[in-house]
């Protein structure tokens, strides 16, 4: 029998569960994703899981910390699933291997593991490929019907493990640039933005079947927030502050600039507002540190987006807010009850 | 409709309070033996006024306040005090405390005491009486209640705008002030006008949450009988509605400075069950000797109880007849109880209810994990605070940042704990981190205390060492004068003063020769004099010298 203290009832949630069911929140994205480009992405999702939690366990061995109770948290599994959803799913397969790894094993485990870690594990592993590998970060998959080729799930495995393509087949066929590189490649040739968005890459919001992928992290989000394991202040304050940064450009020349709803649907924005941007451990703990961290967020986006030599800019958006949380988090203090100043 | 505020946070768990309001409250049978401890309330012990063999009536007088935060103690029944020693109380330190062991006769005889006409008594008066009735806040905190009647006006204008009684009981399980305010409404209405007038305060508000609809109608009906401006407030079930600052607030809007009381605003709240034994006291003259005890959990039979003060939790326990599976007692509630290391203590006035508990009913928490600033914990907590943060100051020991974001506001309620998905014990983390801080606080004043001390002592020591040397530095300058003169460097001195100085020198010189250094530490008064005359004669004999000197330089010269 040990220490028994009051209160002596308590609430049933656990980490493990609230992470599940950010896991189980991602799965919508994730069926839109093997829908629209086939299933490679179980590919990447499942190297990420593997990695996490082995890990993981060997850092929790390395480190003389329980390893069954971490293991069983399920944050490692966040950590890889929102680095296998960010990289290109056809990239070879230590690419993820390597990015989880760096992430959980640097940017987790060495800064004190669960809860303690300053930056987004998940962004850390995303930078650090996109800096090393950035050839290999390229490689995204076309959704069904507008590659020139397309390859069984036979060969992509082929491709992934070994290297292999087909004979005669090129990986320029099967590739292609996401539609937010699209866009910015053919913006530099001083192409007119309508012709640009007349190309078969785009759907109705955004890139084809990417923004289907995107609307399903949405559905996910919002059953997060049904759910109240995040508060409406990240995604709301991130996606309102990308729309009207890009609203205030599109409306400012519109022949460059594209609408804010595009960049909503491209790239991680809502896989960002929903999933990363609102990681507890790497965010503002004040609601008015949420709003202003997801506000900061969400114009770094769309700045390196539009002006950077990134494609997208969720990652280092990430990164960049993680290092000002502290500063935020020190001059956001609510008032507390009964002393004076202004209720927030 | 009156409008009604909102604090921030605050949790639902599961209420349980169905269990044991399904009969009414019965009287527990007079047990064998009573022990009645000498501090049953916040502050000061309660000094014995009684003496083991003695006889003692019901309500005789057992202990009497002791200093201003202070209360009385008396004899739950008549019989013969057993022991006045230490004995195990329900206190977390498990540290035994003074008490007084009664053994009843059984006759119940009660000591002579008599009903006041309150309206026309002094309100000063009224409150020696529940001081001296034992009467204390018998919501938890113990706090005795005449001091929450003495109200320091600091301007003719202020005023008790608002007296509340509280009959939100927000904790789970406990009923004792449901089942009170179901079947002693009536008396409880009357004590609230009672306290109205001792603090001429202005309306007086019922606060019930919404989970008792019984209580409220019997509360509604005892006020319309009563024909009293009374307002029974129906307010939202919501732990922890029924902490006072916060119910203040859901009532008034109006927020108690931190640091500061209720009367600062201009509202004073009391527990109705502590209202109802201030009415017992003035109203019958029947001082604070028993309460009702909720008896739940892991039980056959929940149920409240009127139950003696002194009663060993053991007899009560029996009532509910435990479950075979119980393994541990609560005393309070499930969110602020505390566990009873043994069952062979003794109800108190504060003891509002015992639960039995079952590793079923209270399953132990799952393994801490590290916090992951979910910030579920800063959203319940009804003082606005970062409870994460207060968590990460008290274990790494930053006790200066934690008190600077604001930790001694907490109250301790446990709403952070109940919701951490960490299972992070939080409120103990608090309780260290305030006790450390305040026995740091105490610390630092011994030392202070201390250092002051010894700062006055070498201070005193310097002072005496350099009197010292003054008195020698005279005393050498009074002598080298002295021979001065007695040597007056050959010249002719004039003929007239020439006895004087000659006699001067003469004494002078007896004197130098009488006058030997002393110890001079701890001198008595007699020396004291003694030296003090001297130092007038040196001072003549100097004098004299001086002239004597000028007179010869000046006959140098002509």
């Amino acid at each position: 029998m040990g220490a028994f203290f009051s209160p002596f009832i308590s609430q049933p949630d656990t980490v493990s569960r609230i992470m599940f069911k950010v896991l189980l929140a991602l799965v919508p994205g994730i069926a839109l994703y093997v829908w629209y480009f086939g299933p490679a992405i179980l590919v990447s999702l499942t190297l990420a899981s593997l990695t996490a939690l082995g890990t993981e366990a060997l850092m929790l061995k390395l480190r003389n910390r329980p390893i069954a109770p971490f293991l069983k948290d399920n944050s490692a599994l966040v950590t890889g699933w929102l680095l296998a959803l960010s990289i290109p799913p056809l990239a070879p397969w230590w690419l993820i291997v390597v990015g989880t790894a760096f992430g959980i094993a640097i940017a987790k485990h060495l800064y004190g593991g669960l809860g303690n870690n300053p930056f987004s594990p998940a962004m850390v592993g995303f930078a650090v490929l996109i800096i090393s590998f950035p050839v290999q970060m390229t490689q995204w998959l076309s959704p069904h019907g507008l590659g020139a080729v397309e390859l069984g799930f036979l060969e992509q495995l082929k491709y992934i493990f070994l290297g292999v393509l087909p004979p005669n087949m090129s990986l320029d066929a099967i590739t292609m640039a996401t539609p937010l590189d699209t866009l910015k490649t053919h913006l530099h040739l001083d192409e007119p933005i309508k012709q640009i968005f007349a190309m078969p890459i785009y759907g109705r919001l955004a890139g084809q079947g990417s923004e289907m992928v995107s609307l399903g992290f949405l559905l996910g989000g919002l059953y997060l927030l049904a759910t109240r394991i995040i508060s409406w202040h990240v995604p709301v304050a991130y996606l309102a502050t990308l729309f009207v940064t890009a609203g205030i450009f599109h409306l400012a020349d519109p022949s460059h600039y594209a609408v804010p709803l595009f960049h909503w649907f491209s790239g991680a924005a809502l896989l960002g507002a929903f999933f990363i941007f609102t990681d507890p451990v790497t965010s503002p703990t004040t609601y008015k540190g949420k709003l202003i961290y997801a506000a900061g967020a969400g114009l770094i986006t769309y700045l390196i987006r539009v002006f950077g030599s990134f494609p997208d800019g969720v990652a280092f958006a990430t990164l960049l807010m993680n290092i000002c949380v502290p500063l935020i988090v020190l001059y956001t203090q609510p008032r507390v009850f009964g002393k004076k100043g202004k209720r927030s | 409709m009156r409008t009604l505020y909102q604090f921030h946070g605050g949790i639902h768990p599961p209420g349980n309070k169905a269990q044991s309001t399904q009969c009414g409250i019965t009287r527990v049978p007079l047990p064998s033996r009573l022990v009645i401890p000498f501090r049953q309330h916040a502050g000061e012990a309660a000094k014995p006024a009684v003496q083991a063999g003695e006889h003692v009536l019901k309500g005789q007088l057992i202990g009497m306040p002791c200093g201003f935060v202070s209360s009385a103690v008396h004899a739950s029944t008549s019989g013969t005090i057993a022991a006045i020693d230490a004995q195990p109380i329900a206190h977390p330190s498990g540290m035994p405390d003074l008490c007084a062991t009664l053994i009843p006769d059984g006759k119940e005889e009660w000591f002579p005491h008599e009903a006041v006409d309150y309206r026309n008594s002094d309100p000063a008066d009224l409150r020696q009486r529940l001081r001296m009735a034992g009467v204390v806040g018998l919501g938890g905190a113990g706090f005795p209640s005449d001091l929450k009647l003495r109200f320091l006006r600091l301007h003719p204008s202020q005023k008790i705008d608002t007296l509340i009684l509280n009959g939100a009981e927000c904790e789970p399980y406990i009923t004792c002030d449901d089942m009170l305010m179901r079947e002693r409404a009536a008396e409880i209405v009357q004590g609230a006008e009672m306290l109205r007038f001792i603090l001429d305060a202005g309306e007086v508000l019922v606060a019930i949450e919404d989970n008792k609809p019984q209580a409220i109608t019997a509360m509604r009906q005892a006020v319309t009988e009563s024909k009293l401006p009374f307002e029974v407030v129906v307010v939202p079930t919501i732990y922890p509605g029924g902490s006072a600052k916060q119910l203040i607030r859901v009532l008034t809007g109006l927020e108690v400075p931190s640091g500061k009381l209720p009367t600062d605003i201009g509202v004073q709240c009391f527990n109705v069950a502590t209202v109802y034994s201030a009415y017992r006291a003035l109203a019958q003259g029947e001082l604070l000797l028993s309460r009702i005890v909720t008896i739940t959990g892991n039980v056959r039979h929940a149920q409240n109880f009127e139950v003696l003060l002194g009663t060993p939790v053991q007899e009560l326990v029996a009532l509910g007849e435990a479950l075979p599976d119980t393994d541990r007692y609560i005393m309070g509630g499930p969110m602020m109880g505390v566990e009873l290391a043994s069952l062979a203590v003794p109800l108190v006035k504060a003891g509002n209810c015992i639960i039995a508990a079952s590793g079923k009913l209270f399953p132990p928490a799952p393994p801490t994990l590290p916090c992951i600033r979910c910030t579920r914990c800063a959203q319940v907590c009804p003082a606005d605070l970062q409870p994460m943060d207060l968590y990460w100051f008290a274990q790494s020991r930053e006790f200066g940042k934690a008190q600077a974001f604001s930790l001694f506001d907490c109250i301790e309620c446990g709403a952070c704990s109940y919701v951490c998905p960490s299972h992070i014990p939080l409120v103990q983390y608090f309780q260290f981190a305030k006790s450390e801080i305040r026995a740091r606080a105490q610390e630092k004043q011994a030392a202070d205390h201390a250092r002051e001390r010894h700062e006055f002592r070498e201070y005193r020591i310097e002072r005496e060492k350099q009197e010292k040397a003054e008195k020698l530095a005279a005393k050498e300058q009074a002598i080298r004068q002295s021979r001065a003169a007695a040597t007056p460097a050959n010249p002719v001195p004039g003929p007239a003063i020439q006895p004087e100085i000659q006699a001067a020198i003469e004494r002078a010189k007896a004197q130098a020769a009488t006058v030997e250094p002393k110890n001079t530490d701890n001198p008595t008064p007699q020396q004291l004099a003694e030296i003090a005359g001297i130092e007038a004669q040196r001072e003549r004999v100097r004098d004299l010298a001086k002239s004597a000197v000028e007179h010869t330089n000046g006959h140098d010269k002509n």
